[in-house]
């Protein structure tokens, strides 16, 4: 048996901690694009903020939308209740109350991390040693999910540990696939072979993706492959087909699970063509929206099944 | 390290490990010669296996402060307390006695009132009474009884007679803090255990389930039984989850549970409702039921009075037994115990000016300087004047509180607590006092912890013995020396 709360208390821990992990790869990966990008072609750090749909909140806060305030806004803020360090304050709230059903060290693992990125958090913003804190944070979380993979029971708080990473993984994942295509949208004809290449491999990069691309696809990287692989590949724990599938194999783990497998299973038929770079148009980014209300539709329907409840509903 | 017990300076007080001719008593024969027998490091070094121990079972204590709260380590000197079982006994009886008492008293309170039609307390006692429930009138818990958690707070005087100094029938805490003091003291002095003379402490939590279950409404196998606390936030929130991972039950928090058309309490679970049948409530009374009593209460249940009301859910305690947890009812409990059980009182009280009374708030008007005044309704030792430690002007401030509302204090002498030796540094024993707080539980049948709690004020010369206010813990040891 399982309270709702201790329940709803594990999804958003684990959707938080995929949040901070990803919001630390996102910036990182943003870092290193800029370096690699022949100089005629000019990119704003402000595209990082649309990518995370964060555009209100950063202009009520910020005037300036250069690269210290993006990257301040990100990681550090805490008017921006998604930024890594307000993440990170939302995993530790809600593994304090839920330490008796995660492993006794998940809440030392979870405080020292907090610890880190309060302490450090000066080295974030600042460019030079960015990439070094970025790292660590990173490994800070995936410590965490190691744990977890190495000392949990797979019983149902497992379960919502699961659907939480992998909801919150598949949602920053649209995103950046989409804010990728709008990019090359966005370009100018005549520097979008050259854009592409770099923002494509970027894109791998920030998904831990480029080698088993490599590996898995086996031709050089195009705009239309990366983004089936990062979309289709079955086997790759990244792939908006993975995190869909592992939503939906611990749903049916779980009492009740009918409306969210069915979804589930909705969103993973449909198999968009994409035949050439040439598809990555209007229409898939349309296509990538769908994704995302599917998500918004999969969170709303887990906590209307586990977590909320109506009066009338017993008796 | 044989100085350790000869170097003792001896106690202006009733001293319980070591007599006024610097002998250990018969029950702390052992273990004052055991702690002799270690030297100086050994007996640091045991210190430190306590702090640490501490830390890893992660036994801490919340305090509220400007920066947040803080999980404060457990703050506990190794030392143990010893009582003579034979001693014991005499108290045990004493508090079954009270216990017993005490929920006729209520039960007759709200019901038919004897107690106060046949003059054995002034009606206006109740009537004044904060802790009195209009609500409750007329209902009849389980097996009568309204108080089934009872934590009472003990002391010894010079002669070494134990005293009644209050009781706690509203949320009593401090009953995990017992059973990790001994854990932490099977680890830090082992070789002390190997014979069976310390009575074991750990059926607690069983006894505390067999009673909560006692009380289910529905005769089920199992019945559904929670804790309720107020959330991470609480002083005690240790102390909730502890008990609630001890006896295998959940621990909720008031939006966990809900009453629905049937007037029956529902625990929110991912497999959808599951009915509650007893609920072992960490909130106080006022904040159980917005619908019921303070509207603005998010802590509580909406519907949770009339649920229990109907029967459909048992509350421990009952709401309303508060109303024995009053330092101007705890005057009459003498009275109470003979009026409904015909037998003098085992357990004495310590001796109580009532304000009210015109007489004797005269004499502590005169005195203020050598009582302790007490508010009546509060618990944790938060406003009290301690006359021989307090200023003029302190206690010109109390003269006019008293002479304001007199319903709300009462005064005791200053008492003359016991002591017992405490590590003060490394390698130094110095005499502290200390109370004792045995828990007392009430269903079906009546069970008294072994001991209890004991509190020790660390600074010396200090009464003072709350956790909130500097005090600490030992263990504390019931020794059949007599192997009986």
């Amino acid at each position: 048996m399982m309270l709702s709360r201790v329940a709803e208390r594990l999804y958003w821990s684990a959707r938080y901690l995929e949040r901070v992990e990803n919001t630390a790869r996102l910036v990182s990966v943003y870092d290193d694009l800029l370096f690699d990008l022949p100089k005629d072609i000019e990119m704003s750090w402000f595209n990082l903020i649309e990518t995370i749909r964060g555009e209100e909140t950063f202009e009520q806060r910020y005037k300036v939308k250069d690269e210290r305030n993006v990257v301040k806004f990100l990681l550090a803020d805490d008017t921006n209740a998604n930024s890594m360090l307000s993440s990170l304050k939302m995993v530790r709230e809600n593994i304090r109350t839920t330490r008796d059903v995660v492993p006794k060290e998940t809440w030392e693992l979870v405080n020292e991390l907090g610890l880190y990125a309060q302490q450090n958090i000066k080295q974030g913003i600042n460019r030079s040693e960015r990439h070094l804190f970025l790292n660590t944070i990173i490994e800070g979380c995936q410590k965490i999910i190691g744990l977890l993979a190495g000392a949990m029971s797979r019983n149902s708080g497992w379960h919502f540990l699961i659907m939480g990473r992998y909801l919150e993984r598949a949602d920053m994942g649209t995103r950046i696939l989409d804010a990728a295509v709008s990019l090359m949208l966005k370009s100018d004809p005549d520097t979008r072979l050259q854009l592409g290449r770099v923002t494509w491999a970027k894109v791998l990069k920030s998904q831990s993706a480029y080698f088993d691309y490599r590996r898995t696809v086996r031709t050089s990287i195009k705009g239309a492959k990366a983004v089936q692989f990062l979309m289709n590949d079955t086997c790759f724990p990244r792939s908006l087909a993975y995190c869909f599938g592992q939503i939906g194999e611990s749903a049916t783990k779980l009492p009740r699970a009918g409306l969210i497998t069915a979804q589930i299973d909705k969103v993973l038929e449909f198999n968009y063509p994409l035949d050439s770079s040439e598809d990555l148009d209007e229409a898939f980014h349309d296509h990538l929206n769908d994704i995302q209300i599917a998500i918004i539709e999969i969170n709303h329907q887990i906590t209307e099944n586990w977590f909320h409840f109506r009066q009338g509903d017993a008796a | 390290m044989d100085k350790l017990t000869s170097q003792y300076p001896s106690s202006a007080f009733f001293d319980e490990l070591i007599d006024e001719k610097g002998t250990p008593r018969p029950p702390a024969k052992q273990l004052l010669g055991y702690l002799d027998s270690l030297s100086e490091e050994e007996l640091e070094k045991r210190r430190i296996t306590a702090e640490a121990t501490i830390q890893e079972m992660g036994i801490s204590f919340t305090v509220y402060t400007e920066e947040g709260n803080i999980d404060r380590a457990w703050p506990f000197d190794i030392v143990p307390r010893t009582i003579e079982a034979s001693d014991w006994k005499i108290a045990e009886a004493g508090l079954k006695q009270r216990l017993t008492a005490l929920n006729l008293f209520i039960n007759d309170l709200y019901h038919d009132q004897n107690v106060i039609k046949d003059g054995i307390i002034p009606e206006h006692i109740i009537k004044d009474s904060k802790n009195f429930r209009p609500e409750c009138v007329g209902i009849t818990p389980a097996y009568g009884v309204w108080a089934h958690i009872c934590g009472t707070d003990l002391v010894r005087d010079e002669n070494g007679d134990f005293f009644v100094l209050e009781d706690n029938l509203r949320v009593p805490s401090g009953v995990s803090y017992m059973l990790e003091n001994r854990a932490i003291t099977k680890r830090v002095l082992p070789e002390l255990f190997e014979n069976d003379a310390i009575l074991p402490v750990s059926s607690y939590t069983a006894q505390l389930f067999d009673t909560l279950a006692s009380l289910s409404p529905r005769d089920i196998e199992k019945p559904e039984i929670v804790v309720l606390t107020p959330g991470i936030y609480n002083s005690a929130y240790f102390e909730h989850a502890f008990l609630a991972q001890q006896m295998g039950v959940e621990l909720v928090e008031g939006s966990d549970l809900f009453v629905d058309k049937d007037d029956c309490v529902y625990m929110k679970t991912i497999d959808g409702p599951e009915r509650v049948d007893v609920i072992y409530r960490r909130i106080d009374d006022l904040f159980i039921d917005p619908e019921a009593f303070d509207p603005e209460s998010v802590l509580g249940v909406a519907g949770l009075m009339r649920a229990w009301r109907n029967g459909n859910v048992s509350l421990a305690n009952a709401p309303g037994a508060g109303v024995a947890d009053d330092k101007v009812v705890y005057a009459y409990v003498p009275d109470i115990i003979r009026y409904y059980l015909d037998e003098e009182p085992i357990l004495n009280n310590v001796e109580t000016f009532l304000c009210d009374d015109p007489e004797q708030r005269a004499y502590v008007l005169e005195n203020l300087d050598k009582l302790v005044v007490k508010p009546a309704n509060e618990s944790g030792g938060y406003g009290m004047l301690v006359g021989p430690h307090s200023t003029k002007k302190e206690q010109a401030l109390f003269a006019e509180l008293i002479t304001k509302h007199p319903r709300n204090y009462i005064a005791q002498p200053t008492l003359k607590l016991s002591t017992a030796p405490t590590l003060i540094s490394k390698g130094l024993l110095e005499p502290r006092h200390l109370d004792l707080r045995p828990f007392i539980l009430q269903a079906k049948d009546t069970y008294v912890t072994t001991g209890g709690l004991t509190r020790v004020a660390m600074k010396k010369g200090s009464l003072v013995v709350n956790s909130s206010q500097g005090g600490g813990s030992k263990d504390t040891w019931i020794v059949d020396t007599k192997g009986e």
